[in-house]
């Protein structure tokens, strides 16, 4: 029964999808106030549709429903409920519901928040995310429905894959699922502007929150996949630049360079085009990422020569929302007109810089992930492309930006004085020798790259500090009034002072733990110690435990420093029934100076265990820069500017009913 | 309509000529037929440091049927077979040789000292030179070599518990038996 309601759910999403998607654009176009304010309705109805769906495959997964293909496949009864739960999008069917479900929910919110949006700006963007949302209701209901039915049903599920059985994991794709699609009402906004052939100030300032929270809800999405990766895969590494992280990836930079375009757009009336390009860019991304990760096109085209249905709608879907918008690109972006002028030493030309960088940097990650793809088409050979490729290119694109990034902030619109600039951040050289001296002195060994790290993160740090105390002018003026000057800041202007800590926050993270970890692989016996980066290992012994749903080997090791005790550690190997299969659990002692991991192995017959010890020099700050960041995006997103049109719109409200009732 | 505001969709035409190309004529899963039944491309390399014995095209036709197993310390894919491969190599029943495709000495010396190392013998194709030869796709790959060299399968991807069951211990027990 729960299944047919899920079902039935998606068909009405469908149906109203479709009517969302053409009614308000003929509305529109024809100046009909009630086919434009239909959209709003329509969306809130699919927001429910989708809603009881996604709710009844919930029910099916808590309460173990095998009949259900879908769960049958990837639950298990014995399995712990969060896991229940998050089997719900632990699998391609449930995931493209989760998607379609948060696409639903931005429809929704777009018609909630946008009061204020002009009604045929409004309808138009509603009406194309009615249209991304036909697609994704096309694809699941005839292509990947999750509520199919098994007769008769298995006595229990096939499980999940233990490796996914992790709390790191299982809220990886929400996040990572908002960004994705959040980016979808930015797309949906290019194509209604597109339509109207108008970009001003005002699309800008609607455009650029809704990007803020995409951004940021991919930044931590990305961030805690990371995680996962770190702490799951047992062997330290936390970026791998698999087709999957690729995927997330392209998506975030273009976002990134969005962001700072649509600045431009707001504040200067310039780059309307290459923004309005940006937003198709990204959220294609997003798409392609979607699915041709999930289709396993990337690397390997599997999942495709298994279902062919799947594949020509997955392609048929993507050339036309890609091709369809990109077409429309080229016969109306050429009409609109740039705005202000500016010279190439200016807040608009470091901003075109970060653009270009951004966009070269996707670019170089998308031909990576999709070269043995083309090599293979073109001349049959099969190649891969690994880390190498990645390392080679993606760091020159980024380390000019990481030094740019310091001036932007400081150059004023339409022109700059480098001059005056460079003299600024005297400071900022100077701690860039200081940092890069006392790593030398401290390390006393390390690649030239980790030097490089090093004297970056200097660099930008001062820098984001020199620029926040110009403009408080402190020491130039009393410390209240500078004091003053700080409260009275615009929130994005903190939003953007955070956020580029953050990313210097990471670039100390990713420099110390690459460069200065140290590590032993070993078999231990019980009582053995050993010294890794200054602290004093003890392992005192395993033993064999019962958990859930899966047996645990289980390790115990005192770490001291100075004989002070300084964490007691305990690595699992774990081992699943259903399906059969090992994980390990690294033991992860985070500390703001270094993460103390520890993972245990195989018994090797003689009591003793081999075991794998790292001390890894600031990674977290890997993790905090993420978090950093996405505070940054925050603060910027909860700018008055934002919110003053939501006022002056309400007074127009007001106005307006006033007059209604004058009427 | 000025040519700078075409280069985008041009540019995803090309990308989705390839895609479509892809889907209906690519199969990865498919062996490129020249491949099949072929002797082993010639080759000849060194062992990683203190992993087995060096590996040349030679060491692949001793009589008995062997498994190539091309792998990397960056292969996060890698580490999903590794314990199927353990398992194999300390049943002794076939031998195991890996091919290092495209990695360092020292990162793929640490890897296997790292997850242990079910190879007999090592060899390491820092250029991917012979990869080429051998059509390496991506890594994981697994060639199942006949007795005489030929190559009699080759498995793309983790070998799966599906592929040991089918592929590769029918192979090694319908030669012993």
């Amino acid at each position: 029964m729960i299944g047919e309601i899920g079902h039935f759910g998606l068909i009405l999403a469908l149906v109203v999808a479709v009517l969302q998607g053409t009614l308000p654009m003929i509305g529109a176009s024809k100046g009909n106030v009630a086919l434009m304010r239909f959209a709003s309705s329509a969306s809130l109805v699919q927001f429910l549709a989708v809603s009881i769906s996604f709710i009844a495959l919930t029910i099916a997964y808590v309460g173990s429903d095998f009949s259900i293909v879908n769960v049958a496949q990837n639950s298990h009864s014995l399995k712990p409920m969060l896991y229940k739960i998050s089997g719900v999008w632990g699998n391609h069917e449930g995931s493209l519901l989760l998607w379609a479900w948060i696409l639903a929910l931005f429809g929704f919110a777009v018609a909630a928040f946008g009061r204020n949006l002009p009604d045929g700006l409004k309808a138009r963007v509603l009406s194309v995310q009615g249209m991304i949302g036909i697609g994704f209701l096309l694809f699941i209901l005839f292509t990947s429905n999750p509520f199919e039915r098994i007769d008769p049903a298995p006595f229990d599920g096939r499980g999940l894959n233990p490796l996914l059985q992790d709390p790191g994991l299982a809220f990886h794709p929400p996040f990572l699922y908002l960004g994705y699609v959040g980016l979808s009402v930015t797309f949906s906004f290019a194509i209604a502007a597109l339509i109207e052939g108008k970009v001003d100030p005002a699309w800008a300032r609607w455009v650029r929150p809704w990007t803020l929270a995409a951004w940021g809800f991919l930044t931590l999405g990305i961030a805690l996949g990371s995680w996962w990766a770190y702490y799951e895969l047992g062997w330290g590494g936390w970026w791998f630049w698999d087709p999957v992280e690729n995927a997330s990836f392209m998506p975030w930079l273009v976002s990134t360079a969005l962001l700072h375009s649509a600045i431009v757009v707001e504040k200067r009336d310039a780059l309307k085009n290459w923004t309005i390009l940006l937003a198709i860019i990204a959220f294609s991304l997003s798409l392609l990422g979607t699915f041709l990760v999930r289709s396993g096109v990337l690397n390997s085209v599997h999942a495709f020569a298994s279902d062919p249905a799947r594949g020509v709608f997955i392609l048929g879907f993507l050339v036309l929302v890609i091709g369809g918008s990109l077409i429309l690109y080229a016969v109306r972006a050429p009409t609109m007109k740039g705005g202000g002028l500016f010279a190439p030493i200016s807040r608009e030309g470091a901003l075109i810089l970060n653009n270009l960088l951004l966009s070269t940097a996707a670019a170089t990650v998308l031909l990576g992930t999709l070269y043995p793809l083309f090599l293979d088409a073109l001349s049959g050979a099969k190649v891969s492309v690994g880390p190498p490729y990645f390392n080679a290119t993606f760091l020159p694109l980024i380390i000019p930006l990481i030094i740019a990034l310091a001036f932007g902030p400081f150059l004023a619109w339409k022109r700059a004085d480098l001059k005056g600039v460079f003299s600024r951040l005297k400071l900022a050289i100077v701690s860039v020798c200081v940092i890069v001296g006392v790593s030398w002195w401290v390390t006393d060994d390390g690649p030239i790259l980790a030097f490089v790290g090093m004297g970056l993160f200097a660099w930008l740090v001062t820098a984001v500090f020199v620029e926040l105390a110009d403009r408080i002018k402190l020491f130039r003026t009393s410390l209240r009034q500078s004091l003053k000057r700080f409260l009275n800041l615009p929130r994005s202007a903190y939003g953007m002072s955070i956020a580029h800590l953050g990313v210097a926050m990471v670039i100390l993270g990713v420099t110390a733990s690459e460069a200065w970890q140290s590590e032993r692989l070993d078999v231990m016996q019980p009582g053995e110690t050993v010294v890794v980066g200054g602290y004093d290992f003890q392992f005192e012994g395993a033993e064999r435990l019962e958990g859930p749903n899966y047996g645990i080997l289980r390790g115990s090791f005192n770490v001291k420093r100075n004989d002070s005790l300084v964490a007691d550690l305990r690595p699992e190997q774990r081992v699943y029934e259903s399906p059969p299969m090992e994980t390990t659990e690294a033991a992860i002692w985070p500390m703001l100076s270094a993460d103390l991991y520890v993972v245990i192995g195989e018994e090797d017959g003689k009591g003793g265990y081999a075991t794998r010890i790292y001390h890894k020099p600031f990674i977290s700050w890997i993790w905090i820069g993420a978090i950093v960041m996405f505070i940054g995006g925050g603060f910027s997103l909860s700018d008055r500017r934002f919110r003053i049109g939501a006022a002056s719109a309400r007074k127009k409200q007001t106005q307006k009913t006033a007059e209604a009732a004058g009427a | 309509m000025k040519l700078s505001f075409m280069a985008p969709v041009i540019t995803f035409a090309g990308i989705a000529g390839v895609m479509f190309y892809a889907l209906f004529y690519l199969d990865p899963k498919e062996i490129p037929s020249e491949l099949l039944d072929k002797k082993s491309p010639v080759f000849a390399l060194e062992a990683v440091p203190g992993y087995g014995e060096n590996l040349s095209s030679e060491n692949l036709k001793e009589g008995k049927i062997t498994l190539l197993n091309v792998f990397a310390s960056w292969c996060v894919a890698c580490l999903a077979e590794h314990p199927t491969l353990m398992e194999l190599s300390r049943q002794g029943k076939i031998d195991i040789y890996g091919l290092n495709y495209k990695d360092t000495p020292d990162a793929a010396a640490k890897w296997l000292r790292r997850n242990g190392s079910p190879y007999a013998r090592t060899g390491m194709d820092l250029k991917g030179r012979v990869g080429i030869d051998f059509g390496v796709y991506g890594v994981p790959e697994t060639f199942i070599m006949g007795p005489d060299g030929t190559i009699l399968d080759k498995i793309i991807g983790p070998i799966t518990e599906k592929d040991l069951k089918n592929r590769i211990l029918p192979r090694i027990d319908g030669g012993e038996g």
